[in-house]
């Protein structure tokens, strides 16, 4: 009997999916699903999983880097039309690119159409950026402080090693977070360090993959010229640090190619 | 197009269907068991990695656990895995590296078996060469300076014994002994050997206070610019107390024992081992792959001012040109006390692991 039953089940539904794909051809769609594939590049050369702890990078202030390792969250994927009407993904990625980990595909889907702006949140917002709230990042170890920081998680991981005339291979650690003046209890500044990252306009009329890329030298270079001999490590307390990694990054993201 | 693989989907349920009709001479289902997950991983990480193809039953877990401590499956029936994987220490041993059956010490400190099922990456051993708790059980008996044995023999032995052919029909419904389903009956019970219930976890989930001290030293283990241990050993949100992944946390200049290198190959992986678990460390010294610290004082004078530079050490590791951050007396003391909250006595009492 059951395996009848489960017989039955298979072919309604390869008899229906198949009638949906019939309808494909017919009429236009009404809904998109969205992904997303994350790359990496340093100033326009490509950085591969294979480049961490290998390749060495030159950053604005002349010091050499390697990269150890290096993950972050997007989030809250937003569709804004002309008329401010809007459809947001709501929850996040995180982009783990050590372990060439660089899509995201989320469930929703969105209504096809023009839209004059497609964003993200890189980070999470306040909202969001709930202690503890999300089991898959709690498994990664992502979580920051709660006494000391306020809790929730880190927006990225950036850890890697860098040399110049006075040190060799020295460490970094560029961790960014909601900026915090550490302390029992710990005080936040007014200003977000997440960032609000605007892709453009695109009109969506069938299921669609964004490229959406990072130039990592961009960490060191725009507005502020990073000086790891100052700023390397035990950056998580450092509220000022974290505002200038916030404005550092309003042009680390970019559009790549986009396949629909 | 699409009509082939309707085609092919019909002929995969008619021939399951055939099969179906032949008459089962077997009607016997072992009993599902699925873990019992603590309330604290439960809200606070993901599910546990079970395997479809061995799924967790009550007479699979009993025969993974007759096994687990019988020394039949070593060569002279002297040692069972048991010998270097005690209950009374969290199931590891309390020497630096293990004794084997020969007397031959290897050059690998055993490791504390406990919340395995939560290792998501399932790489298992100090450097990672295990692929899953099953592929992992088949090594120590053929290892010859562990058990000694070899898995024909094993598998003969076990198939004249008495007792474990029935054993193997109710948890796998065959009388046919592989070594492959031994191995899958030990990983069932490694599986159930699970660990929350330490005095931190009962603070957590408000069954007990941490003192003054306890909670300074967790402060100490979450504040970057002091222990910086959470980006590798968990936090309060992550109650594994490891992130499971291959670090080298700076113990060496140079490298005897490579590590995750030997087994990858990338000269960059050389002295990376896997971040142990927090848990239990009350019961589980010796400390480290090696077993060098006998104490935990060892091992944080080892973080504060004992690290050792190399080209693969982690980036986390601050000031290592001076050996480390320079703990305070006091911090020490109050990091200590907090590791050992993490410590669970009924985890070395619980009667389902007893032999
Ligand atoms: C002679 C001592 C000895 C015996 C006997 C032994 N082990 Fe081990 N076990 C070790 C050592 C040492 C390691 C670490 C190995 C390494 O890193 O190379 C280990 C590692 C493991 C691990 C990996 C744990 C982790 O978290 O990665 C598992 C699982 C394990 N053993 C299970 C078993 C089982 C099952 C048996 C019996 C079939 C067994 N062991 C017999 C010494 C032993
Ligand atoms: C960069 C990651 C990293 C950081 C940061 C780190 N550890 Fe470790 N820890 C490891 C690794 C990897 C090992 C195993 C090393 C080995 O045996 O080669 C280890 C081993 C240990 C052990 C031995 C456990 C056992 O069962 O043998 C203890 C205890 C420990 N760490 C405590 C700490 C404390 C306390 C801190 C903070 C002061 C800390 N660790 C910071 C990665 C780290």
């Amino acid at each position: 009997m059951k395996k009848i039953f489960a017989l039955l089940i298979i072919s309604a539904i390869t008899f229906t999916s198949c009638s949906d794909d019939n309808d494909d051809n017919l009429k236009t769609k009404t809904e998109a699903k969205t992904s997303f594939n994350f790359t990496h590049n340093w100033d326009d050369t490509a950085i591969a999983g294979s480049d961490f702890e290998n390749t060495q990078y030159t950053n604005a202030n002349g010091e050499m880097i390697t990269m150890t390792r290096l993950r972050y969250i997007i989030s809250d994927v937003t569709f804004t039309k002309a008329n401010g009407e809007s459809t947001t993904i709501e929850g996040y990625k995180l982009v783990d690119v050590t372990n060439d980990d660089l899509n995201y595909n989320p469930e929703m889907k969105i209504p096809t159409g023009a839209y004059t702006s497609v964003s993200f949140t890189y980070g999470l917002k306040h909202e969001d950026n709930i202690d503890g709230a999300y089991t898959d990042l709690n498994s990664a170890s992502f979580n920051v402080p709660m006494a000391a920081l306020g809790g929730g998680y880190h927006y990225m991981q950036f850890d890697g090693k860098y040399t110049n005339s006075t040190v060799t291979d020295a460490p970094f650690n560029y961790h960014h977070i909601r900026a915090v003046n550490a302390g029992m209890p710990p005080v936040f500044p007014d200003q977000p360090t997440f960032i609000t990252v605007d892709l453009g306009a695109m009109t969506i009329s069938d299921d669609i993959t964004i490229e959406v890329k990072m130039n990592v030298a961009e960490w060191f270079k725009n507005p502020n010229t990073w000086d790891l001999n100052v700023l390397n490590q035990v950056l998580m307390p450092n509220a000022n640090a974290q505002l200038l990694m916030n404005q550092n990054g309003q042009n680390v993201f970019g559009l790549g190619t986009v396949t629909q | 197009m699409k009509n082939w693989f309707i085609y092919l989907l019909l002929i995969v349920s008619v021939s399951s269907c055939s099969k179906d009709d032949t008459p089962d001479t077997e009607v016997y289902e072992p009993t599902p068991n699925s873990l019992e997950i603590p309330a604290i991983f439960e809200q606070n990480i993901i599910a546990p990695v079970i395997p479809n193809n061995n799924p967790q039953t009550i007479e699979g877990v009993a025969l993974g656990k007759k096994l687990f401590f019988d020394p039949i499956l070593s060569g002279d029936e002297t040692m069972s895995c048991a010998n270097c994987h005690s209950p009374q220490n969290a199931f590891t041993d309390n020497t630096p590296t293990s004794d084997g059956i020969n007397g031959v010490f290897g050059n690998r400190n055993s490791m504390p078996l406990f919340n395995l099922a939560w290792n998501y990456g399932e790489r298992f051993a100090w450097d990672g060469k295990e692929l899953s708790l099953e592929r992992q059980a088949l090594e120590p008996v053929q290892n010859t300076i562990e058990m000694n044995s070899n898995w024909d023999d094993v598998v003969n032995k076990l198939q004249t014994h008495p007792e474990y052919p029935e054993l193997f029909r109710k948890a796998f419904k065959t009388t046919t002994i592989t070594k492959e389903l031994t191995a899958k009956a030990i990983a069932q019970f490694e599986r159930t050997l699970i660990s929350a219930n330490s005095k931190f976890d009962r603070a957590d989930q408000g069954l007990a206070t941490l003192t003054p001290q306890e909670q300074n030293g967790l402060n100490v283990f979450l504040d970057e610019a002091k222990g910086d241990c959470f980006h590798c050993h968990g936090n309060p949100n992550n109650p594994l107390w490891t992130d499971n992944i291959f670090h080298n946390n700076g113990l060496d200049s140079t490298f005897s024992d490579l590590g995750l290198g030997a087994v990858t190959g990338d000269p960059n992986d050389n002295g990376k081992f896997k971040s142990p678990s927090l848990r239990n460390l009350a019961y589980t010294a010796p400390y480290m792959h090696d077993g060098r610290f006998s104490t935990l004082d060892e091992v944080i004078d080892f973080y504060s001012e004992g690290l050792q530079n190399s080209s693969t050490i982690d980036p986390l590791m601050k000031k290592v040109d001076q050996g480390g951050v320079q703990l305070s007396d006091q911090d020490k003391a109050d990091l200590k006390a907090f590791l050992l909250s993490l410590s669970d006595p009924s985890f070395l009492t619980n009667p389902d692991f007893q032999n």
